[in-house]
């Protein structure tokens, strides 16, 4: 290989790059667009048909997948193994959940026009000040992203100023996330305490209970989850991004060149953060509740082995890991219960002993080996 | 630290002159019985029975004269009887006159135990019965008649459970007892707490003079009921108008609820301080394990919770296989559960851990792999509800240091095993020759293995002995919480926050972070409730690791990452 000159090389790598972009977005959308036609014009006899209870499970799959990319960016291209993913992600599925709260209006249990049940429950007579605005759908999103952004901003620049990395980073994001689970069960803290927020009534005036509405729903995760891609594609293979990998493999050498590598790591930490947060808002409407549970760290470890099972060193691996994982859960709780810990923890030890690479890396060893005979010819001339 | 010291110092000095069992009470009565199912000779009773036959015949006017007859047998028995008849269980039956105990079991039917031989008779309807009466007069008799015997005992012990029993139900016949008996008794405590009696019969009837001096005598008091009396009177003082008597007596009332009040709050910091020693030495018993694959050999140990969780269950397996031997099952199980997690640990380093050297996030995620196993299959095997293990009886009640201060057993031994296991730890790793190796391979690994050392095995006890540890722990836990396939997920983080808080490869940054964080958890959970408390010690150790990444005692050196 080394007889290319390089702007081969280039060439070749400009090739290769592009091609899991178009491909995984290709892909996508092509799912997508079949899955909507099988819901819509099959009868349910047809083979081709998809049942809306299929349509709101690959909406999940969605979400997790947008998830796993998140998780994916700061693992797989900046080396933080955040343990704490599941607190973004419910942050920015707690700012949904507070937006379809007050859409519930006077058709609650209490029937209060203004207060969400459980704090007419709690004998509040009136929001409390955090709540204030989560009416309006411009709050909504501001908050599904500045919610987990600002945290992961104050987490991030404490954290990698003072140079903590490694397994203790891992840690602290765990203890993070732990820690906000105790505060998101006490029911002082305003978000529902242990219930959580649920008995959603309807979105953007849609109902949520409607076919069409969760059609709707898994069509804009699909959309959210390309664009996702594609900004994570675009920020892995820019100048930053090349710093963000240098800063992974040798973040002294990134520091003694000029660089500020903690300015890399809060930057896409934050990035993550926000992709998580979206990935939770579209979550929440998707399964009707969210509560405190989603930020125990079983759920945040979970999401590591997404990516670890499907390669963290490519962005459609972690797409393809958190789909095979999840519908592997799915299958197996729905089969033997008991034997999916036993799968999961099997999963983590074997991937992390046989499969480095996870299914990505199965790959292009796969590819080398049809190309195995051109490849050496090329090589030859 | 010093203070700490002379506050411990203190406690002791002060446990020493004070030292009583809460058992008192189940102990007399357990004598009680005993007496009562003794084959009683019928000659020996003679005298006390032909008087207890009488009991049925005697109107109420004549009952007096026979109680003091009967009281006057000093016969074992004699107490048990007067006792049944201030409670009301005694009775006689209609048809022969015979006297019985009788207990209400179901509606209007009763069990009947026989007075003299203790032997348990059918039951009857209420109509076949009819009671020993007693007025107001004759029970207030029988109950100062039972302190006088129960206050003249041979044994200490049922004469301190009396003593206090007066003290909580004063009354002028009791203090008439006491002021008999004071200068009769030999015991210091005994006659300490008549003293108190007295004082505090004083303090409620006596002159002003009286009253001055007897909250001198009672200002060094504890007792609950003697405060509760100081508050008493010095609320029903009027406000307005005061006599100088009034205002002298006033000024000394408060100065001495204000001694009182002092003290009682010093005791409750020492109780808040042992709380959260216990706490402390629960965190240092959990870390410590991880404290050596963490700290010393570097290795993430997520399945550490798990290995906790197994020495809790190997607790509850040996007290199945062994019921009859409760009382010395925590002496097996602390052994038994060293070796079972130990050699998982064993098995988990050999089979896993050794081919991700090097890989730290690897590790952490395979051994989180291990931990759901691990979960998964005790949930299987013992079902996924939580077990109970049973505390020997050596390890409840309390030891009442004084009326206000107690320590439970239980977590005084946890502190003293605690600190046993952690000194022991240190002595394996700072005086024998496989604590040489183990801190020669974690130092330098090529030149631990060009001298000869066998890295490999070093490795795999080394983990053993921390995943032994954890083990022991679980026996340690099984006796404060549940035990279920959870336990050990509770205890994960934050031994992992104890051991970085501590600084990493150093047993003493351990203790101290262990015993730091569980006062500062038990320091602020009376201001903010238990939850917020956590929340708080968690976020405190979150930036302070920020500040300080490498903990409280940083490990020197040259190294870098």
């Amino acid at each position: 290989m080394h007889t290319h000159t390089t702007q081969d090389s280039t060439k070749q790598s400009l090739f290769r790059s592009r091609n899991p972009l178009h491909l995984t977005i290709g892909i996508l959308l092509i799912t997508t667009l079949l899955v909507t036609l099988g819901n819509l014009f099959f009868p349910e006899s047809s083979a081709f048909h998809v049942s809306d209870y299929t349509v709101s499970l690959l909406g999940k799959y969605l979400c997790y997948a947008l998830l796993a990319l998140a998780v994916d960016l700061v693992w797989g291209y900046c080396g933080i193994l955040s343990l704490g993913h599941g607190a973004f992600f419910t942050l920015g599925g707690y700012a949904m959940g507070m937006y379809l709260m007050r859409q519930i209006g006077d058709r609650g249990v209490y029937g209060n026009p203004d207060l969400p049940d459980f704090m007419v429950f709690l004998n509040l007579t009136e929001l409390p000040w955090f709540w204030a605005g989560s009416d309006s759908i411009v709050w909504m999103v501001c908050m599904v992203f500045l919610g987990p952004g600002l945290l992961a901003f104050i987490f991030g620049s404490l954290a990698f100023r003072s140079r903590v990395s490694g397994v203790y980073l891992s840690i602290m994001t765990q203890a993070m996330t732990y820690a906000l689970m105790l505060a998101f069960f006490r029911n002082e803290m305003g978000f529902g305490g242990n219930n959580g927020l649920t008995d959603f009534k309807e979105i953007f005036g849609f109902s949520l209970q409607s076919p069409s509405t969760k059609l709707g729903l898994f069509v804009a995760t699909a959309i959210a989850l390309s664009l996702a891609y594609c900004v994570c594609h675009f920020i892995v293979k820019s100048k930053m991004g090349r710093v963000v990998t240098a800063v992974r493999d040798a973040e002294s050498r990134v520091r003694f060149v000029g660089y500020k590598p903690e300015h890399y790591k809060v930057w896409i930490f934050v990035v993550s953060a926000m992709l998580a947060g979206l990935a939770g808002a579209l979550y929440v409407p998707q399964v009707g509740i969210i509560n405190p549970g989603e930020f125990s760290p079983l759920n945040s470890i979970e999401m590591v082995i997404w990516v670890a099972v499907g390669g963290r060193n490519s962005l459609y691996g972690a797409i393809i890991g958190a789909i095979v994982v999840s519908y592997a859960k799915t299958r197996f709780t729905a089969i033997m219960p008991e034997a999916w810990l036993f799968a999961l923890g099997g999963l983590f030890v074997l991937v992390t002993l046989l499969l480095p690479k996870g299914i990505a890396g199965l790959i292009p060893s796969i590819k080398q080996k049809f190309a195995k005979v051109p490849d050496s010819t090329k090589a030859g001339l | 630290m010093h203070r700490i010291f002379l506050l411990l110092l203190l406690l002791v000095i002060s446990g020493q002159s004070y030292a009583i069992k809460t058992e008192v009470s189940e102990e007399v009565s357990e004598r009680i019985n005993e007496q009562v199912n003794k084959k009683v000779n019928k000659k020996t009773h003679s005298k006390l029975s032909s008087l207890l036959n009488q009991l049925p015949k005697t109107t109420l006017r004549n009952m007096a004269t026979l109680i003091e007859r009967i009281s006057q047998t000093k016969k074992p028995l004699t107490r048990n009887v007067l006792q049944l008849m201030l409670d009301g269980e005694l009775y006689y039956l209609k048809a022969n006159k015979q006297l019985v105990r009788a207990q209400n079991v179901a509606n209007r039917l009763y069990k009947l135990t026989d007075l003299l031989t203790g032997q348990s008779l059918p039951d009857v309807k209420k109509s076949k019965l009819s009671k020993v009466r007693t007025n107001n007069r004759l029970r207030s008799t029988l109950r100062s008649i039972i302190a006088k015997i129960d206050l003249t005992d041979e044994n200490k012990k049922v004469r301190l459970k009396a003593v206090q029993q007066l003290l909580s139900s004063p009354g002028k016949e009791s203090t008439a007892i006491i002021a008999e008996l004071i200068d009769t008794e030999k015991d210091q405590d005994v006659q300490a707490l008549m003293a108190t009696i007295l004082s505090l019969q004083q303090l409620k009837s006596g002159n002003h003079g009286e009253k001055i001096k007897a909250l001198q005598q009672l200002s060094d008091s504890l007792e609950p009921t003697v405060k509760n009396e100081v508050v008493r009177l010095l609320a029903n003082l009027s406000q307005k108008e005061r006599s100088v008597e009034q205002q002298i007596l006033n000024d000394v009332l408060s100065h001495t609820l204000e001694k009182m009040e002092s003290r009682a709050s010093f005791y409750s910091l020492l109780e808040t301080v042992f709380f959260g020693l216990s706490l402390g030495s629960v965190l240092l018993l959990a870390a410590v394990g991880l404290a050596i694959t963490f700290g010393v050999m570097g290795v993430i140990n997520m399945a550490h919770g798990e290995m906790i969780m197994l020495g809790a269950y190997t607790t509850y397996v040996i007290q199945l296989a062994f019921p009859s031997m409760i009382e010395y099952s925590l002496l097996i199980a602390v052994p038994a559960a060293f070796v079972v997690s130990g050699s998982v640990g064993v098995i988990i380093e050999r089979g896993v851990i050794r081919f991700l050297k090097g890989r730290p996030l690897e590790t952490l995620l395979a051994t989180f792999g291990i931990s759901l196993i691990l979960q998964q299959l005790v949930r299987t095997i013992f079902s996924p509800l939580n077990r109970q293990v049973i505390s020997p009886e050596w390890m409840s009640g309390s030891w009442q240091i004084n009326p206000i201060f107690s320590l439970t057993f239980n977590r005084l031994y946890i502190i003293i095993f605690s600190v046993f296991v952690f000194i022991s730890l240190l002595m394996i790793l700072k005086k024998t020759s496989l604590g040489l190796h183990v801190r020669a391979v974690s130092q330098n690994r090529d030149m631990a293995r060009a001298l000869s050392i066998k890295s490999n095995r070093v490795d795999a006890i080394t983990f053993g002995l921390g995943s032994g540890i954890a083990g022991v722990a679980g026996v340690v836990l099984s006796q404060l919480t549940n035990v279920g396939p959870n336990l050990g997920q509770a205890y994960i983080i934050d031994s992992f926050l104890v051991v970085v808080f501590g600084g990493v490869g150093n047993l003493w940054g351990t203790l101290v972070a262990a015993v730091s964080l569980g006062l500062t958890n038990k320091f602020l959970e009376p201001v903010t409730g238990t939850v917020l408390a956590n929340i708080i010690v968690l976020v405190g150790l979150v930036l302070f690791i920020q500040k300080r990444p490498k903990g409280l005692f940083p490990q020197k050196g040259r190294s870098t990452d």
